[in-house]
């Protein structure tokens, strides 16, 4: 077991975690899940804010186990190599806050970085103004680290906070298997608590073993690797270590071959699955995304991994991901294909200007 | 935390161990440098900017869950 943890936290690790969610995505895609969406952190949050009624859009409604076995597999590798450590402290609300902008920013793209990297791999060029916004964002995030930003240290908790994120997660799990129908719709049909999407993106999904497994499989090795999408492009900023960079190029030339392998791969701007065409606003929208996640330390994949560790911080970033979900649908921010919804651009401007207001003032006390 | 060498990032999120180390290793030039953290990405990170850098390192593990990583020119 140390042999692997050892190869896994070489230069080896976030190429071969890269690789693989690279070539188990778009087999996910090939196996039901919505196209070039085999694995996205936030449309999948978004898809389970849906189930949970937080959103009432019909078409992203679904309980995704990608997501669940990202957060497990996380925590597996962590109480096996020790690294188990529940903590929190670090301005919880303020990461609760970032993580709903992020999700803003994302779902007016359409995509977390993860997704960003599939759709580019394959071959939704959207996705290259996406990641130019995404680049921009983390620099001005950058820029705010260097000069003094912190939202405060966290402290060693008690056990028992560690294990509260991964047991919500447990019971999305059996609210997913249960399927509990037991509320009414307005012509007396039985509906909810748990919705579930018939038609649209919500409807398409892998079946949930494989989806759990992939999970799980991806979580415990990028627990392992520190594979991180914000990391990959800000390391090379702030020390021009590329050892997370090479993570995410393999995971595009990967996730390329296997699309083409398996005849999915499309290239070109228009009709794209999931995905629209304004490249001002994919590009602003990974702008705030971009900012949001630096600021909180991570891309919302590692988020999840750290909420398998036990961070508490990272635990309500994740919570503030899924509850902004919902507000994105619910007060119409979150794109469609047909481009930017009504209220979109000026939540991604209004976002900007909350978290340079947060780079610029939260600075960590001296004792 | 009077020693100007010594920086402690315990429970500073990432990539914040690296900026406070990098800005240490910059303002002393050479000679000794101590960071402590306690957690192994943190620690990963810091020594990689060391070797990076052309700076030495040795880690010590101390009680709860503390690293102590010495950084040498």
């Amino acid at each position: 077991m140390s042999s692997i943890s050892r190869f896994l936290t070489s230069r080896w690790g976030p190429i071969i975690t890269g690789a693989i969610i690279g070539i188990l995505a778009p087999v996910l895609v090939k196996l039901g899940n919505p196209g070039n969406m085999g694995i996205c952190v936030a449309c999948f949050s978004r898809d389970i804010a849906g189930a949970l009624g937080l959103q009432r859009v019909a078409t992203v409604q679904y309980i995704r186990p990608e997501i669940i076995g990202l957060m497990l597999g996380a925590l597996i590798a962590a109480v096996s190599f020790r690294e188990f450590k529940p903590r929190t402290g670090s301005a919880p609300l303020v990461r609760f806050l970032l993580g709903m902008l992020a999700m803003f920013g994302a779902l007016v793209f359409l995509g977390c970085p993860w997704r960003a990297y599939l759709r580019l791999g394959g071959g939704d060029w959207n996705a290259i103004y996406g990641i130019l916004g995404f680049v921009v964002g983390i620099g001005v995030g950058v820029a705010f680290l260097r000069t003094g930003f912190s939202l405060g240290r966290s402290y060693p908790a008690p056990k028992a906070l560690g294990w509260v994120m991964p047991a919500v997660m447990v019971a999305l799990l059996v609210l997913l298997i249960l399927a509990p129908q037991f509320g009414r719709d307005a012509s007396g049909k039985l509906t909810g608590p748990i919705f579930f999407s018939k038609t649209g993106p919500g409807s398409q999904h892998a079946w949930l073993g494989i989806s759990l497994v992939v999970g799980l499989a991806i979580g415990f090795l990028a627990q392992r690797s520190r594979f991180c999408t914000v990391g990959a492009i800000r390391d090379m900023m702030v020390m021009r270590s590329s050892h997370l960079l090479l993570g995410v190029v393999a995971l595009i030339v990967f996730a390329f071959f296997t699309n083409l392998a398996l005849g999915q791969f499309k290239a070109g701007f228009a009709n794209q699955p999931i995905a629209h065409t304004n490249a001002l606003w994919n590009f602003g929208g990974m702008v705030l995304a971009g900012l949001a996640f630096t600021l909180a330390g991570g891309c919302p994949g590692r988020q999840l991994f750290l909420a398998g560790e036990g961070d508490g911080d990272a635990a309500m970033f994740v919570s503030g991901m899924i509850v902004g979900a919902g507000f994105a649908h619910n007060f119409t921010i979150a794109s469609t294909t047909a481009g930017p919804s009504t209220f979109g651009p000026i939540t991604v401007i209004v976002g900007l200007i909350i978290c340079i207001v947060i780079g610029l003032t939260m600075r960590e006390l001296k004792a | 935390m009077n020693n100007v060498n010594m920086v402690d990032a315990r429970g500073l999120s990432c990539p914040q161990p690296v900026i406070l180390a990098q800005q240490a290793l910059k303002k002393a030039k050479q000679g000794t440098v101590e960071v402590l953290v306690d957690s192994g990405i943190a620690l990963e990170n810091v020594a990689r900017l060391a070797k990076n850098s052309g700076w030495a390192t040795t880690v010590e593990k101390q009680p709860g869950n503390n690293i102590r990583i010495v950084l040498k020119k």
